[in-house]
């Protein structure tokens, strides 16, 4: 299991996945905006979607849990 | 005179325009958003309205709150500042039907400089020159080649989206068009959705020069000189100058009177700036900027002029008090913008809590900002938390003393670009007057400073 982590404080702009998604590694899986930049946040690996922790429009600190891969 | 201004800005710009403001005995009138209840730009008012939650649009975007406390609080005038709604002529109009001036140009102006094709169509009626080209879509190969020769070679393909350096190539000669409009337009169609492409004649590492200019309501257009703006990052600048450096007097007097015809095209009162490129001795129209400019500060420091006063006063109905030959240009001054980024992170903001901040002193040396020890900040916001603003006698002088004072500026507990802007300012092209393009864009550099 693998959790992606913001490590940014952001609101979260665009949730680019749902669960039971396939992700390749370098896929984004979120767009966060921050001081009006866009980061897209990428999987470093491939797996399955098995939990999204945030919806679009939600602020995150920095640490918060994004999208766990099973 | 206005006896109370609402400023319908946070950070830095609200700080600035109360202090004007208050140097002209007017009261100020801040506005909020609810993280923001105990931010520097509250506690310098003489009067606060919260407009909601920490979203600009649930807060400092929000016009009919805005108008709302301004009516409320018993203000006349609205300083926009920039950014946020300064540059939006229905807030402007709005405004005007509550009864209250807002501070700035007209709505019509605005609207004539907002849209691309009209501001370009209207320059040039005007006279002033723009980047040879034609904002009218490529039709086909045959109108590409007809439309690059009367431009003139080496072209810029650009895609109608084009952002960020994508969407972009140059055909150097003929045989390079086709394959030129291939990339952009196929870049367009995956990136911006878009494969519609325009041509325009390429300049290689133009330098980013714009004119401040002021107009009041009764005609009078005077400029207050130009100021470089070619040290970017994402073309947004970092470090701005006045007097820009490789122009002449004769080429200052120039884009001097190229502004004023731009501003009298369309008939601007208010300050403003005339943005162009300068490509060896050939200036260029690119846009104007209805506003405040972020950078505003080094035409002050050179001119002694007050662009906050003379908006206020413009807005009141005040003729301009001096003509263009009262326009004394004295010195150099440079502005450093302290980003809260990581210069080394590929400029990555870095929002966070300040937990020890200083301010440089001393003669000469100017500090815009809205922070101080324990200020959090949001995500919400920009990253741009102050400006460090100095004069000198000559560009050396002034860059002796910026790197003084970038010595003795402290903030703790959040990435800023402190470092970056001392090594920039100790290299040899920064010494040399270059738009260092190449190290801005350097990975290696910037993992160093």
């Amino acid at each position: 299991m693998t959790i992606i982590e913001s490590d940014i404080s952001a609101v979260v702009w665009k949730v680019l996945v749902r669960v039971g998604d396939t992700v390749e590694a370098g896929d984004p899986v979120v767009v966060l905006e921050s001081m009006k930049m866009e980061i897209p946040v990428e999987s470093e690996e491939p797996g399955t979607v098995t939990v999204v922790h945030v919806s679009e429009g939600e602020v995150v600190d920095e640490g918060a849990s994004l999208v766990t891969l099973g | 005179m206005f006896t109370r201004v609402l400023v319908a800005n946070r950070g830095e710009i609200a700080v600035r325009v109360t202090r004007t403001l208050h140097r002209m005995g007017v009261e100020a009138v801040a506005v909020h958003s609810e993280p923001e209840r105990d931010a520097v730009h509250v506690r310098t008012a003489d009067a606060a309205v919260c407009l909601g939650p920490g979203p600009v649009g649930d807060s400092y975007l929000r016009a009919d709150r805005i108008i709302e406390a301004a009516k409320e609080t018993g203000a006349q005038a609205v300083h926009p500042g920039y950014g946020l709604l300064s540059e939006n002529p229905d807030f402007a109009e709005a405004c005007a039907r509550a009864g209250l001036v807002f501070i700035g140009p007209s709505a019509e102006a605005m609207r004539a400089m907002g849209s691309k094709i009209e501001a370009r169509n209207r320059m040039m009626t005007a006279g002033v020159p723009v980047v040879p080209g034609s904002l009218e879509p490529v039709r086909d190969l045959g109108h590409a080649f007809a439309t690059a020769g009367e431009i003139g070679y080496p072209v810029a393909v650009k895609a109608s989206g084009a952002g960020g350096g994508k969407g972009f190539r140059v055909a150097a000669t003929p045989d390079d068009l086709k394959a030129a409009i291939a990339g952009a337009s196929g870049e367009g169609a995956r990136f911006f959705g878009d494969p519609t492409v325009y041509l325009e004649r390429y300049l290689d590492d133009p330098r980013h020069v714009e004119v401040q200019i002021l107009g009041d309501v009764h005609g009078n257009v005077v400029h207050l000189s130009e100021r470089d703006c070619s040290i970017q990052r994402r073309h947004q600048k970092l470090v701005e100058e006045s007097p820009a450096v490789h122009v002449s007097a004769r080429i200052r007097a120039r884009i001097g009177e190229i502004a004023v015809a731009a501003a009298r095209a369309v008939g601007y009162h208010s300050a403003g700036t005339v943005e162009g490129l300068l490509d060896g001795e050939d200036f260029y129209f690119l846009e104007m900027n209805t506003r405040i400019q972020v950078e505003h500060p080094v035409t002050e420091l050179v001119t002694g002029i007050d662009l906050v006063e003379q908006q206020v006063r413009i807005a009141a109905g005040e003729p301009l008090s001096f003509t263009q030959d009262d326009v004394r240009l004295d010195g150099h001054a440079i502005e450093c913008r302290i980003n809260a980024e990581n210069a080394a992170k590929r400029f990555l903001p870095a929002p966070g809590t300040i937990t020890a901040y200083q301010e440089p002193e001393g003669e000469h040396v100017r500090v815009d900002s809205g922070v101080e020890k324990g200020t959090a900040l949001l995500p919400f916001y920009d990253p741009m938390i102050a400006k460090l603003i100095v004069w000198g006698p000559d560009r050396a002088a002034a860059t002796a003393r910026m790197r003084q004072a970038l010595d003795d500026f402290r903030i703790d507990g959040i990435a800023t670009l402190l470092p970056f802007h001392r090594a920039l300012l100790a290299t040899g092209q920064w010494e040399r007057g270059e738009t260092c393009k190449d190290l801005i864009e350097d990975r290696h550099w910037l993992n160093d400073v």
